[in-house]
């Protein structure tokens, strides 16, 4: 058996895989939520089709709106590609620059979401309305949710190297950020295609 | 994320503080199993005295000891805390304790995480049995279904503490279920390669996928049922084309994995427990493995036998018979591994042995009646009446917490230095033993004889009254060894008979590589392990090693306040929401991430 010890910088374990502890940790987090945002989109499926009153999504979605968004969001993922490029190399301030532009875009993503979820209840669809309201903005909430602290961690780890931290010892726990900032996104494909693609 | 740790030189700085707040503010795997097994224990008194009131009101028919409303408090929350306050939590204590010493590791991936964990699980214990104090403890089974969790049904606070509560647990778990996962992984000691792992290490490892999958899907149900009572969502309303059989399938497809999460670990228990007292390894080690795991992949698919009265068609009910009666061969492989372990070897009746065969004995007698709800029209019959209380209180009383007593009988002495007493326990054993089959068989019985479940009285025309008194009588008697126990912990505090061996038992796994009681950084130098039974093999080579002086500083995690801190932020965000309204919650939220960030950057000393 591969006994590895790895260097990971001052204070860590030794570990049995040579994996950090909080990447593979994370990774098995990451498996529990596809299960959390599985269950929101599978009720969004088995519900489709079956509300009893409007409004409907082919009512008021707008693909042209939700394509670009979800364009940001899927650029926001190339921008922290390459912040943990640059933080790998040492380029703090490179990868500070970075992590503040993918903490913007994902802030763009979310004001889209904000702008669509006022401009349906003007609509008239409220997560009360009918199944798909209820089902619509629980599952995209959730996501959203999640949009939200991740734009908070990112904001943490500018902040940590604004005071002189994000040195390349700090790569890890700015892989596990990427980690799950692009696991956010690829939920977002699912939704945009199961839930918007879909009304097409 | 940073990790905080203090470097100790010595085994004498290693000397374990004392006081409330080193128990607060701990991190040591060791502490966090005794205090999750100590909560889990007084819980066990709390839903059993729950049952005792139960069985009082259905000792006569047509009794009045308690009203419907009250009873219906009483089943949900024996249930609700047999499962989630003892079952799930005593497994983890057992964990926490058992799985760093068995891999060679100081303590789990994440130790801040773990105590996180506890603390949780306690404040949500306490949250949950709050609603008692003002009348409106859950109602609704344990179980929940709707359209009866609905406002129109339900408009009383029982349904939000219960929704609120198990939501609060369930995030309690799958923390858990990370950090065992990522310790069994990563912390290995060399030379522990997966297939020399104790078969308890691989319950864990089983059980905790099983809590990270499982367990989103009853916490998203949950927020469907909360939403719907709070925030006015339409999930289970049919009149906007909602399906209450929707919350049926959601909750069984966590439910089912759900007591696999119960049974495993004590399947692990007397695997490990069994070679011990019989001086024999484990027959078809590699057989256990795999039938673990595929346990725990086939548990996936079985959700719906407890659907079979909601009319699903043939098809699906003849899949989901299939699919129960096929993990029904996993569950056997087991039960003859654990025989043919016994099986020519040399056998000590030793309390920890006795419950094991109990355990065996009975989960198998358990698991026939489970293969026979497996079958559609039989469970037409048994649905909702006393024979699937006969079957699920066979295999998790005779299964799970016979499984659990040999545990705690078997690595008492471990954590304490001290031995429960034999005497005592063959008492509290026998006790159990006669108390459960005099409660649980005669209902199969009663159940094939028509009485219904979760109603809290029967008339006194179906003639059921003589049996009913016979149930609850063995119930008082289970009581009364449940006191055994009690008594037999508190008389060996006092004078119970010491030892320092570390491996008293003369057992096998690297738990007993370690002093007695294990010191706070459990081996003094990482062994090298070289077989499957290494106490066994090289006992004095694993000693050395792990025992005596440190060759190199030991490094410890610093204990911390920060998650005490979090977790009161958990409960916050989750309990106000019984405001309705939807900024409450908000201030939990700030709350936690305060902690979590403070948590993050917890100085490096």
């Amino acid at each position: 058996m591969n006994h590895t010890a790895v260097a990971q910088g001052p204070n860590q374990h030794h570990t049995s895989t040579g994996l950090p502890m909080f990447k593979l940790g994370f990774w098995v987090f990451i498996g529990s939520e596809t299960l959390l945002f599985g269950t929101l989109i599978s009720t969004y499926m088995i519900y489709r089709g079956e509300s009893v009153t409007g409004p409907f999504p082919k009512d008021i979605f707008s693909i042209p709106l939700t394509t670009f968004s979800a364009f940001v969001l899927l650029m926001s993922s190339l921008t922290m590609v390459l912040a943990l490029a640059a933080v790998k190399r040492g380029d703090r301030k490179l990868g500070m620059r970075w992590l503040l532009t993918t903490a913007a875009l994902g802030s763009v993503f979310l004001g889209f979401q904000a702008y669509e979820f006022t401009h349906f209840a003007a609509e008239g669809l409220t997560m009360g309305s009918n199944l798909f309201g209820s089902t619509f903005y629980l599952m995209t909430g959730f996501h959203g949710a999640h949009v939200s602290i991740g734009v908070f961690w990112l904001l943490a780890l500018w902040l940590e190297g604004l005071r002189g931290g994000l040195g390349q010892d700090s790569a890890v726990r700015v892989e596990v950020c990427g980690l799950y900032w692009h696991f956010v996104d690829i939920v977002w494909i699912a939704i945009f295609t199961f839930v918007y693609l879909f009304e097409v | 994320m940073a990790t905080a740790e203090a470097t100790i030189q010595t085994p004498a700085l290693a000397a374990p503080k004392t006081g409330i707040w080193s128990w607060i503010t701990t991190v040591d795997h060791k502490r966090i199993g005794i205090m999750y097994g100590v909560t889990a224990l007084f819980f066990f008194f709390v839903g059993g005295l729950e049952a005792l009131l139960i069985r009082i009101q259905l000792a006569k028919p047509e009794n009045a000891f308690v009203s419907a409303d009250v009873f219906n408090q009483l089943f949900t929350m024996h249930g609700t805390t047999m499962i989630f306050l003892v079952g799930m939590p005593i497994a983890v204590a057992f964990f926490n304790y058992l799985v760093p010493l068995q891999i060679g590791a100081r303590d789990v991936a994440f130790p801040r995480l773990n105590a996180l964990s506890y603390w949780i699980y306690l404040f949500g214990a306490l949250f949950l049995n709050a609603s008692f104090l003002l009348g409106a403890a859950p109602n609704v089974g344990w179980f929940g279904y709707a359209p009866l969790t609905m406002n129109e049904f339900s408009p009383g606070l029982n349904v939000d503490f219960w929704s609120i509560g198990i939501q609060i647990l369930g995030v309690a778990s799958i923390m858990g279920g990370v950090n065992f996962i990522t310790t069994i992984i990563n912390l290995r000691a060399p030379g522990m390669t997966f297939m020399r792992m104790p078969l308890f290490t691989w319950t864990t490892f089983v059980t905790s996928f099983l809590i990270i999958t499982a367990l989103p899907v009853l916490g998203i149900s949950l927020f469907f049922i909360t939403f719907d009572r709070f925030y006015g969502t339409q999930f289970f309303n049919p009149a906007a084309g909602g399906q209450s059989v929707l919350w049926q399938h959601l909750f069984w497809i966590f439910g089912h994995p759900e007591v696999y999460i119960l049974i495993l670990p004590a399947f692990g228990i007397v695997s490990d427990v069994i070679p011990a007292h019989t001086r024999k390894p484990l027959f078809g080690y590699a057989m256990m493995v795999y039938s673990s795991v595929l346990i725990g992949f086939i548990g996936w698919g079985v959700w719906a036998h407890h659907m079979f009265g909601t009319g699903m068609g043939p098809i699906a009910d003849a899949f989901f018979s299939i699919s129960t009666l096929i993990i029904a061969i996993p569950t056997g492989v087991k039960v003859f591994n654990w025989l043919a372990t016994m099986w020519g070897g040399a056998i000590r009746f030793t309390t920890p042995m006795l419950f094991c065969i109990g355990m065996v004995a009975f989960f198998t007698f358990g698991g026939i009646s489970g293969v026979h709800h497996g079958v559609p029209p039989a469970s037409l019959q048994q649905t909702d009446t006393y024979y699937v209380v006969a079957h699920f209180h066979y295999v998790l009383f005779g299964g799970l917490i016979m499984g659990i007593f040999a545990g705690l009988y078997h690595w008492w002495p471990k954590l304490t230095g001290r031995f429960l007493s034999e005497r005592l326990g063959k008492l509290n054993f026998w006790l159990f033993v006669i108390g459960m089959n005099m409660t649980f068989f005669p209902m199969h019985v009663v159940g094939l004889l028509g009485m219904p479940r979760r109603v809290f009285t029967y008339p006194a025309e179906l003639n059921l009254g003589h049996i009913n008194m016979i149930i609850t009588i063995g119930g008082f008697l289970t009581a009364l060894g449940a006191l055994v126990f009690a008594i037999n912990v508190i008389r060996t505090f006092r004078k119970g008979e010491r030892t320092t061996d570390p491996n008293p038992w003369g057992a096998h796994t690297l738990e007993w590589a370690t002093t007695t009681p294990p010191q706070v950084y459990n081996f003094a130098n990482l062994p090298v392990v070289r077989s499957r039974e290494p106490m066994w093999d090289h006992p004095e080579e694993m000693l050395a090693q792990t025992t005596g002086e440190p060759k190199a500083p030991i490094h410890l995690p610093p204990p911390s306040y920060w998650p005490i801190f979090t977790a009161v932020g958990v409960i916050l965000a989750m309990a106000l929401m019984m405001t309705g309204k939807w900024w409450p919650p908000l201030i939990g939220a700030a709350w936690v991430g305060i902690g979590i960030i403070n948590w993050a950057y917890e100085p490096i000393d």
